[in-house]
């Protein structure tokens, strides 16, 4: 008999009662994992167990996936409207929008980000995605074609089918919400693992899901360990397409264990190394807050965190002392409290590497200008850390973090700072600060980063695709393009009038 | 003057209150300078259900004027996409929630059966509404390469402005959701005009514009005699685009009036003398059933009636026999009742006129096999009617009669019947009926029609454009294709990298 999570909030930000299932969801019902085993949650406000989750095995990947098929060639897929889809969709964004104080506390106590920032951010942003995503359902448009005049043609752009999807613990309702919401629309069947670190929210969207009706199968969830569930996603034979978002390292097991099984399709959403580059003619003040969001946004946790800074040598003191005193104000402590800007890190695995890593950067001749020590007893919080006087080769000039770390170089030279920020095997996004128009455009222009912000940092929206050059990723996520992940184009040639 | 009105559903005993003022700036307004009502009919009892204010030239002034103000300060560019959609699926579900209500005075007023206008007309709007909250964010240009070095080109999609939209009596709401849905969607402001026969729902939903939350002057309900209020905006030096659903004759109007003022953007949605082509490989039973459909449905008020049916020889005799079966099963009565499967037509003009049409018929030597009389009492009920071997210059089979009125006649060739099919001045909407791939394929790309059924007819989706070729008219509602109504396009060169040399 699957178990239930019963919680009390009692915060200054959030008080009430909430209850999230957590079984394994497959087939429309909540089941205890095949092994009858648990994975246990953790709070990384003090490292306390939270509750426990059902764990999934490869068996049970194989249960939800034959339930998805069956969905998908009965009562979802094309056996469905766009319209319907539509509905269902919009209705699990009203559900979602009733219960976003309790989708916030729950995003809170389980990742560790502030109730505020995931009320205003995350949850927001995945009922807008939601919503977005319910206006493409019947909006999935193939072409007609002018061959000639003796055939009829046209492109139908179909569901692909069975899809697994495999999210990351930094923002773990609103990676669920990028990858359901086209996944859904277009009328794929999903098989997906959230992260064995975060399964909360996820379980509640479960049981939203479930209220709002879409037929058994058509969302299945299944939590578990990486190497054993997210791995038998990506080896099973029946799944034609999975999406994963994660580290880098990851990234390459899913796409080479899909080459090896049945060359299922891949997208990857990956790490990244982004760049902030800051011209003389920057407007400061607003640089130094952008730039430091970020970085600091969400714990450092980002995959575009821009986390190398560059300065032009002409400003450069000048910003360094308005920067870290911006970086001062930023309050480290309990995600529900109303004043705090960073909560802790999410395990003490990370917490682990990016202590590392601030070893590593003193170790290699780095200056802690700022920060680079724990904060507090308990949990994993760490102070907002700024490296200067680095050299390119160093670890934590090259190396993802993932953590409050960042590195503020000097740069002089408008044609080699483009050439330091691309010297990285990743390209997931860039921001440039200047107010000529020219210096940001051309800047921008040349960088190469999946989304480049101009005057702006970390700013998504769910209409603007959104993805990575070189091995920050494959694919686009987010916008019409999204779309493409999730359907397959079949061209249709009709003959009138051709005789052999 | 323009105080709220309290009508008796005659049926059911309910009670509904209808603004009849102007709604302009969120409020519902006597006219600044008329005193002028338009009466409404109930055309099942020929009694007058109430009256509305009558806008004048001045009115639709102050109307544009409001939806101007809107456009530049709380709406157009003001306004997000995501906004938009909000706002748009609110207004949707608000009619959802009063569909019942809403239905009943459509029937009052338009004569349709109750369970029609709240199943389909209603339900339809529902979906288009919904259909086009889901563009809103999605309005997008194109990002173009032209020459990396030096220049940044890209076109934005700019709400048009400010729109004047004239809608017509045989589906108010659902015409009126046609037009309201895509012009939120892309951010224009709106006047509206619905028909001076059927004001009522119009004036009606304007309170759920209110209740939804969109902000004054968006939305502006102008009831108004075509030759009043929609000469007045087709002519208006500040409305930007007229979009006009109706007669042919009166979109030639609007056009001219458009041309003659300030060229503003003009879409029309005329009438149509649509055919169908029954082949003698088709599914007898079902062609007929679509045929009914096609010119019975609305009581054969739709400007896409199959009101010509082509008949290949070989099956003639018996296909005219399963379809006038097929039409003796409807039965024309009161909307209110629940055993009516159409209602009366809309109007004594309309009623008269297709009389009219009927005695051209008789006089002009075409065999009447069904119905074609006039019936006894009160309500403007017309039996369906069945014309045989007619000819192609008979008035009944060229002129459109906007009533349930078929004129059949007999073909040998698919090419005869293709010819026969495009011999019009119309383009709106064709049917074809057979089991051969192949013919399909040829005679639907043959006909010359905005709409194609084959093996259907009448039926349409919000995803899929519609609209005219010929004289049926200009431009394409739903689907996509109504965004680019009511957009405008700026290309923007965005020069970073090219000096100019002076002199050249």
């Amino acid at each position: 008999m699957p178990e239930t999570f019963k919680y009390t909030f009692d915060t200054p930000v959030f008080k009430g009662d909430v209850e999230v299932p957590l079984g394994l969801y497959i087939d429309g019902k909540f089941v205890d994992g095949s092994n009858g085993t648990y994975i246990d949650v953790i709070n990384p406000t003090n490292g306390k167990t939270t509750t426990r989750i059902s764990e999934g095995t490869p068996k049970d990947v194989d249960i939800a996936v034959k339930a998805a098929h069956q969905a998908f060639e009965t009562k979802w897929g094309l056996n469905t409207t766009g319209v319907d889809r539509a509905r269902l969709l919009n209705k699990l964004a009203d559900l979602m929008e009733k219960e976003q104080d309790v989708l916030s506390a729950l995003e809170a106590l389980d990742n560790g980000k502030t109730f505020n920032w995931a009320k205003r951010g995350d949850v927001s942003h995945s009922i807008t995605c939601i919503r977005y995503y319910a206006g493409w359902a019947d909006k999935v448009l193939g072409q007609t074609i002018e061959t000639s005049e003796a055939k009829l043609t046209y492109t139908r752009h179909e569901p692909i089918g069975v899809v697994g999807q495999i999210i990351p613990w930094n923002f773990p309702l609103q990676m669920m919400a990028w990858k359901i919401g086209p996944a859904l629309a277009t009328g794929c069947a999903i098989v997906l693992k959230p992260s064995e670190f975060t399964p909360l929210t996820a379980l509640y969207m479960a049981k939203l899901i479930d209220q709002v009706g879409f037929p058994a199968g058509a969302f299945n969830l299944v939590n578990g360990y990486g190497s054993i569930v997210g791995q038998a996603l990506a080896e099973h034979p029946d799944i034609e397409k999975i999406a994963f978002t994660g580290s880098t390292l990851v990234g390459r097991k899913i796409m080479e264990a899909s080459a090896k099984s049945n060359l299922k399709k891949v997208t990857l959403e990956l790490g990244g190394k982004s760049p902030t580059i800051v011209f003389d003619d920057a407007d400061l003040d607003q640089a130094v807050k952008w730039a430091a969001f970020g970085i600091y946004y969400n714990h450092g946790q980002c995959c575009c965190a821009g986390s190398r800074i560059f300065v032009h040598a002409n400003i450069y003191d000048e910003f360094l002392q308005r920067f870290t005193a911006h970086t001062q104000t930023l309050k480290v402590g309990d995600p529900f409290s109303p004043e705090t800007f960073q909560g802790p890190q999410i395990n003490q695995q990370q917490y682990d590497r990016i202590m590392g890593y601030i070893e590593s950067g003193k170790a290699e001749g780095a200056k802690v200008h700022y920060g680079g020590h724990r904060v507090g007893d308990e949990g994993y919080y760490i102070s907002p850390t700024i490296f200067t006087e680095t050299k390119p080769n160093m670890k934590i000039v090259q190396e993802e973090i993932f953590g409050p770390v960042c590195v503020v170089i000097k740069f002089s030279d408008d044609d080699d700072i483009v050439k330091q920020a691309n010297d990285s095997v990743y390209g997931l996004a860039a921001a440039v600060f200047s107010q000529n128009v020219t210096r940001a455009l051309s800047t921008a222009h040349k960088l190469k980063a999946g989304t480049v912000w101009v005057n702006v940092a970390n700013m998504l929206y769910p209409n603007v695709p959104f993805g990575g050059y070189k091995q920050s990723g494959i694919g686009r996520e987010l916008g019409e393009y999204a779309l493409a992940n999730y359907t397959a184009v079949k061209a249709v040639q009709v003959n009138l009038l051709i005789k052999m | 003057m323009a105080k709220p009105v309290t009508l008796t559903i005659p049926a059911t005993g309910k009670q509904i209150t209808v603004p009849t003022g102007l709604f302009i700036n969120n409020e519902f307004v006597p006219s600044v300078d008329s005193t002028e009502t338009i009466q409404c009919i109930n055309p099942a009892t020929e009694e007058v259900i109430c009256s509305v204010v009558a806008g004048s030239e001045r009115d639709i002034d102050v109307a544009v004027a409001a939806a101007r103000k809107a456009f530049k300060t709380t709406w157009g560019k003001n306004v997000t996409g995501f906004e938009r959609s909000r706002l748009i699926n609110k207004l949707a579900d608000l009619i959802e929630r009063d569909a019942q209500e809403l239905a009943e005075l459509e029937t009052l007023n338009n004569g349709k059966p109750v369970k029609i206008a709240r199943d389909f007309d209603i339900g339809d709007s529902v979906q288009c509404l919904r259909y086009y909250a889901g563009w809103a964010d999605k309005i997008l240009g194109q990002a173009i390469e032209v020459d990396n070095k030096t220049k940044l080109a890209f076109t934005r999609h700019d709400p048009i402005g400010v729109c004047g939209q004239i809608i017509p009596w045989n589906y108010p709401i659902n015409m009126w959701s046609w037009k309201v849905a895509p012009a939120l969607a892309c951010g224009c402001t709106i006047v509206m005009k619905p028909s001076e026969i059927t004001p009522l729902t119009a004036l009606k939903l304007s309170e759920l514009i209110v209740e939804a939350g969109f902000p004054p002057g968006v939305v502006n309900t102008v009831p108004s005699l075509g030759s009043v209020g929609g000469a007045a905006l087709s002519s208006h030096k500040d409305v930007d685009k007229v979009a006009f659903t109706g007669s042919t004759v009166t979109g030639r109007k609007i056009m001219e009036a458009a041309a003659k003022s300030n060229l503003k953007k003009v879409s029309l949605e005329l009438g149509g003398k649509s055919p169908q082509i029954v082949f003698e490989s088709a599914d007898l039973d079902q062609a007929a059933n679509w045929v009914a459909l096609g010119i019975l449905y609305n009581t054969g008020q739709d400007c896409t009636a199959g009101s010509r049916l082509f008949v290949q020889d070989t099956i003639y005799e018996r296909f005219i026999e399963i379809v006038v079966q097929k039409f003796k099963q409807l039965k024309i009565g009161n909307g209110f009742d629940e055993s009516s499967g159409g209602g009366p037509v809309v109007s004594k003009m309309q009623y008269d006129k297709i009389f009219s049409y009927i005695e051209s018929g008789k006089q002009a030597g075409a065999r009447c096999v069904l119905g074609g009389e006039k019936r006894p009492g009160k309500g403007y009920f017309v039996d369906p009617t069945v014309f045989v071997d007619v000819k192609p210059d008979m008035k009944i089979v060229r002129d459109e009669i906007f009533g349930p009125v078929l004129a059949v006649a007999r073909f040998a060739t698919e090419e005869e019947a293709v010819e026969l099919a495009n011999d019009t001045s119309y383009g709106l909407g064709a049917g074809l009926h057979s089991n051969d791939a192949s013919q399909c394929m040829r005679v639907s790309q043959a006909l010359e029609a905005g709409t194609v059924w084959v093996n259907q007819y009448n039926l349409l989706n919000n995803n899929v454009p519609f609209g005219g070729k010929k004289q049926s008219g200009i431009g394409r509602e739903l689907g996509s294709y109504a965004l680019e109504e009511y957009t405008s396009v700026k290309a923007i060169h965005w020069n970073y990298g090219e000096k100019l040399d002076w002199p050249l």
